[in-house]
């Protein structure tokens, strides 16, 4: 007999272990940190049919995953959400809906648990009706707290995914006494990370380190509190971490996201970084996406890294942390992520933090996610502070909080 | 359900597995296979072997019997082994104890 504890973690075997399936942009609400692009509404015309999905989860199946997200966008937006739960549980896929809760009826509860899904997770972003509601744009926060109650009824598991940000942070406990009065088996406090429109209000959700600290501690106190009755997760803010993330495990590790137009890629922001091409299912079998293409191959191993990261004893744990955020802050997706201390480009996380906590700030309203705004933001050129600033003085619809 | 804090593994006791996790045969790996919320673990053949057993049925005394029985040589061995692995189980919430 093997010693206690030698349990075996997968690790992938280059294997797409992780398949998500954002199966729509189109959302309810209008959340100003959502990952999805900026640019959503692009194309907006392009979403895959109920086949062409279907072929995605057998495909998947064929290449060894396991686990499978329904994501958006809210995906309820779908109606063939039903049918495509049915398919993957028949696949043999562990089947987890990602949503905001808008559009979750008794009825449709039902139907999903009827085709077999195992897991529901749930977004709630604050203890408070009115700072739900005014953050995501919509009247939600009573529809989220009376469906989540549903889902533990009907005894799907069910993980509260709670993103974390300044306006929410100081309410750890608060939510935490939701989350045990719903009965959730998972607490996610996901600290934001910053791209896409997250990016465009940075300075004003970045929390300080003071807050994190704070926040920290209310978690370590529950976690010893409720033991196994809740698993509680924090994810890490990079920003604050001086290492970066081991972003999905490594580039084309054990992910692959298939966006609404069925582009394929090793995360749900990679599309953001210019000069890779992103060719669809339609173009290619999931086998040459994941196996073959030069996207999915650029940053697997280490030949790509920098020497900073290539001569690092960490890069087997951190593999240089994110190349989008890497992009994103630096051009290059091939820099070592400036959220490692030991990037020569770490100042830009500093600067970042500096600028977001700058006594005498001027705070600006967040920009909400939605059509019109894409569109300014697209005009305005894309990303960043100034563009959320051109955009917010255009008289678009943001968030008072 | 915390019973972290109660004694270990007795051998009249039953376990099953905790609902929330789903174990089964995985072609492509080979292997038993927990999968759960925003979780995979590949479970080495014993581990899979004990995993297999609790069922909720069995107590802790036939499943160190029949494990005994398709591991033969070293009794005492197998059955320190199931003992730990149960705990270890338990431990992460794999399994319960019936009550």
């Amino acid at each position: 007999m093997p010693k206690d504890g030698s349990v075996v973690r997968l690790d992938g075997q280059g294997k797409p272990l992780w398949l998500v399936l954002e199966l729509t942009y189109r959302c309810p609400l209008k959340c100003p940190w959502c990952s999805n692009p900026v640019d959503y509404t692009r194309d907006a015309e392009a979403e895959l049919s109920t086949a062409e999905w279907k072929r995605v989860l057998r495909e998947g199946r064929e290449l060894g995953a396991l686990q499978l997200g329904f994501t958006g966008g809210e995906p309820l937006l779908r109606d063939d959400l039903e049918e495509l739960v049915a398919e993957a549980s028949a696949l043999g896929y562990y089947t987890n809906l990602i949503t905001s809760a808008v559009g979750l009826s008794e009825e449709r509860l039902l139907a999903l648990k009827a085709a077999g899904l195992k897991q529901i997770q749930l977004s709630l972003q604050s203890s408070e009706r009115a700072l739900t509601d005014a953050l995501v744009g919509a009247r939600a926060h009573e529809l989220k707290l009376k469906v989540a109650h549903m889902i533990k009824a009907l005894g799907f598991p069910m993980v509260l995914n709670v993103p974390v940000f300044r306006h929410n942070i100081g309410q750890v406990e608060e939510i935490l006494a939701l989350a045990e009065d719903i009965g959730v088996d998972y607490l996610e406090f996901a600290n934001i990370q910053y791209y896409n429109w997250a990016m465009v209000n940075r300075d004003e959700l970045l929390p300080s380190l003071e807050q994190l600290q704070t926040a920290e501690r209310a978690v370590q106190a529950a976690r010893e509190r409720l033991g196994q009755r809740m698993t509680i997760y924090f994810v890490i803010p990079d920003y604050y971490e001086g290492r970066p993330k081991a972003c999905m495990n490594g580039w084309g590790a054990i992910h692959l996201t298939i966006a609404p137009d069925g582009v394929a890629m090793p995360c749900q922001e990679a599309r953001i970084i210019e000069g890779l091409d992103f060719p669809s299912i339609r173009d290619q079998s999931l086998a040459w996406l994941w196996n073959e293409s030069p996207t999915f191959r650029k940053f697997r191993g280490d030949e790509w890294m920098s020497p900073t990261c290539r001569s690092c004893d960490e890069k087997e744990k951190d593999f240089g942390g994110c190349r989008c955020q890497a992009f994103l802050l630096t051009g290059d997706a091939a820099n070592t992520d400036p959220a490692c201390s030991r990037s020569p480009h770490h100042h830009l996380i500093t600067a970042a933090i500096a600028c977001a906590h700058a006594p005498g700030r001027r705070v600006q309203p967040l920009v909400l996610r939605n059509e019109r705004n894409a569109r300014l933001l697209a005009a305005a050129g894309g990303c960043g502070a100034a563009a959320a600033a051109d955009v917010a003085l255009a008289g678009v619809e943001v968030a008072h909080v | 359900m915390n019973d972290t804090a109660l004694s270990p593994p007795a051998a009249g006791e039953r376990y099953a597995l905790n609902p929330m996790y789903l174990f089964r045969w995985e072609p492509t790996q080979d292997s038993h296979v927990l999968l759960y919320p925003e979780g995979i673990v590949k479970l080495n053949q014993t581990a899979g072997d004990i995993l297999e057993r609790c069922d909720g049925q069995r107590t802790v005394a036939e499943l160190v019997a029949e494990l005994q029985q398709r591991y033969p040589g070293d009794d005492a061995r197998v059955a320190e082994g199931v003992y730990k692995f149960l705990e270890v189980f338990r431990a992460k919430g794999w399994i319960r104890r019936q009550a």
